[in-house]
């Protein structure tokens, strides 16, 4: 579960990114988060991660409060969460397989235990085929599905993807956002950034829309609208 | 491109260790030498030839409460001729007076290094004619040790920070080229130690690998180095260690530098560039 309690975030620089933000994500919900550039998505998904630090309210994420973890606690909270971002973020001279196994043994898991779960991940995404291909030989839409597997494969409860899909074209990004979709009807609850309009109104879930720092609404089964956002 | 680094790495930190190695096994050779001699150097004491015997041995002592004797013996004239008798033969005595020779006092010094100072004190004391200091070679080892102690001090200290901040360097280029790979662990939540070990594992080898490179090295040119030496001063006066007595402390300085600075410089390079 994931809530923020009026938060405000303000960068070293000054720059006020979020202005008394509340939300409350419980378990198992798809939701997608949006707003126009600048609006403080990403902000939001950092504190999340525990990368950065409230300015102000509460911050809880799946059981860890943020404001006062523990630098040494920081880890065992990302392990609850499978982070996925535009640029994928995948190991050039790593093959698929490999960059999957990577954030396991980045957690301690055994070569066994690595060995009998990779696999099962990479059917997931439809990659089982491309095991051992490197990145550059995929198109985005398959990098992005290998980021996903990476980011599932350490049973992650919530995954938070920052706008995976604005490296792609829309037949792909349509693929993206069905196994997202297909991840949280398997349990695990989903919160994705998005630009794009069309898939926002095509899923119709639930939609958090935020503003110049403050969430400006927030609707089940909710579309992208023109008058909560500038794009 | 760190390969590069780590190779260059280890060559300075084996250049350094080298140099500091033959520095401090020249000061090795010359303090095994000075205390060979220290042995047998004794101040010879020579006394007023007209002392009577009691008197010359009352200045015992006299010269036992200076603080720098540690034990002085005496010797009578008729010892003293005696002991040249035994050295030279009976010939040389030919033709020399039996009451030539006075009476003496032999004292050993507890530091050999105030030799100086002491003599003077001697000097000073009533009834002495002449004090014959250490021999001349003695001195002159004793400012050489000085002087090669200080530079192998201050050139293994000035090279060990040298190699530190080299390593440092190294494992910051490490740390560089795996600076995807660490932000993807951190985003998955491995823990800080498991991120930052390989880097500690990484300048411990390079480290130790240097260190016994440069003992392979360090053996090879003191064989070579010592033979020549050895050779020159045949004199019995320097007298060259063999290697074999050097070797278990020469590795185990060797390896624990290597180690203080292929792990220290990793630590130091970790804390400045893998804070969280
Ligand atoms: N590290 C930072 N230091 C200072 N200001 C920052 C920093 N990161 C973001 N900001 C500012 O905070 C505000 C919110 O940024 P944020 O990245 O959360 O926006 P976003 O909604 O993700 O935008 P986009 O859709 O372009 O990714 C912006 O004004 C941005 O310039
Ligand atoms: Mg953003």
């Amino acid at each position: 579960m994931v809530r923020l309690v009026d938060v405000c975030k303000a960068y070293d620089n000054g720059t006020k990114a979020l202005r008394g933000v509340t939300m409350r994500i419980d378990d198992g919900e798809f939701v997608f988060l949006i707003g126009p550039s600048g609006s403080g998505k990403s902000t939001i998904i950092k504190l999340l991660t525990s990368e950065i630090k409230p300015s102000d309210g509460k911050v809880m994420v799946n059981g860890y409060n943020v404001n006062t973890i523990k630098e040494s606690s920081i880890p065992y909270l990302r392990r609850t969460l499978g982070v996925v971002f535009q640029d994928f973020r995948l190991i050039e001279k790593k093959n698929v397989f490999d960059n999957v196994a990577f954030a396991m043994r980045a957690v301690g898991c055994s070569p066994k235990e690595v060995k009998k779960k990779v696999p099962y991940m990479l059917e997931l995404v439809g990659l089982s085929h491309k095991a051992r291909r490197r990145p550059f030989e995929l198109s985005g839409g398959e990098q992005q599905r290998v980021a996903i597997a990476r980011a599932l494969v350490n049973n992650p409860l919530v995954i938070i993807a920052d706008e995976p899909t604005g490296n792609l074209d829309p037949e792909r990004s349509l693929e993206i956002m069905t196994l997202l979709e297909r991840i949280n009807s398997l349990g695990t609850t989903v919160l994705t950034v998005t630009h794009e309009k069309a898939l926002v109104n095509r899923f119709a879930k639930r939609v958090i829309a935020i503003d110049g720092g403050r969430i400006v609404s927030d609707k089940q089964g909710g579309y992208y609208s023109n008058e909560s956002t500038r794009n | 491109m760190h390969g590069f680094s780590s190779f260059a790495a280890v060559g300075v930190i084996v250049a350094c260790l080298i140099i500091m190695g033959s520095f401090s096994l020249v000061a090795v050779n010359i303090r095994t030498a000075i205390s060979e001699l220290e042995k047998n150097n004794e101040i010879m004491v020579t006394l007023d030839k007209d002392l009577s015997e009691a008197d010359a041995k009352s200045l015992g002592s006299e010269i036992s409460a200076i603080a720098n004797v540690r034990d002085r013996i005496y010797v009578s004239p008729e010892e003293y001729r005696e002991s040249l008798v035994k050295e030279m033969g009976e010939e040389y005595m030919i033709g020399i007076p039996p009451d030539v020779f006075s009476p003496q006092y032999r004292v050993a010094l507890e530091d050999i290094s105030f030799a100086a100072e002491t003599e003077l004190i001697l000097q000073a004391i009533q009834g002495v004619d002449t004090v014959r200091s250490p021999s001349r070679e003695m001195s002159a080892l004793l400012s050489v040790r000085r002087v090669v102690e200080l530079v192998s001090i201050i050139l293994t200290a000035l090279l060990m920070v040298v190699s530190l901040f080299i390593m440092a360097n190294t494992i910051k280029l490490a740390t560089f080229d795996r600076r995807e790979e660490i932000g993807i662990q951190r985003m998955v939540g491995a823990t800080k130690s498991f991120i930052r070990w390989p880097f500690i594992v990484e300048g411990f080898f390079l480290g130790i690998f240097a260190s016994i490179a440069a003992y392979f090295l360090q053996w090879a040119a003191y064989e070579r180095f010592s033979n020549d030496i050895g050779k020159l001063a045949d004199s019995g006066v320097l007298n060259v260690l063999s290697f074999d007595e050097l070797r278990l402390p020469m590795l185990a300085v060797f390896v624990l530098i290597g180690f203080l600075v292929g792990v220290g410089g990793s630590v130091m390079a970790i804390r400045k560039f893998l804070k969280t």
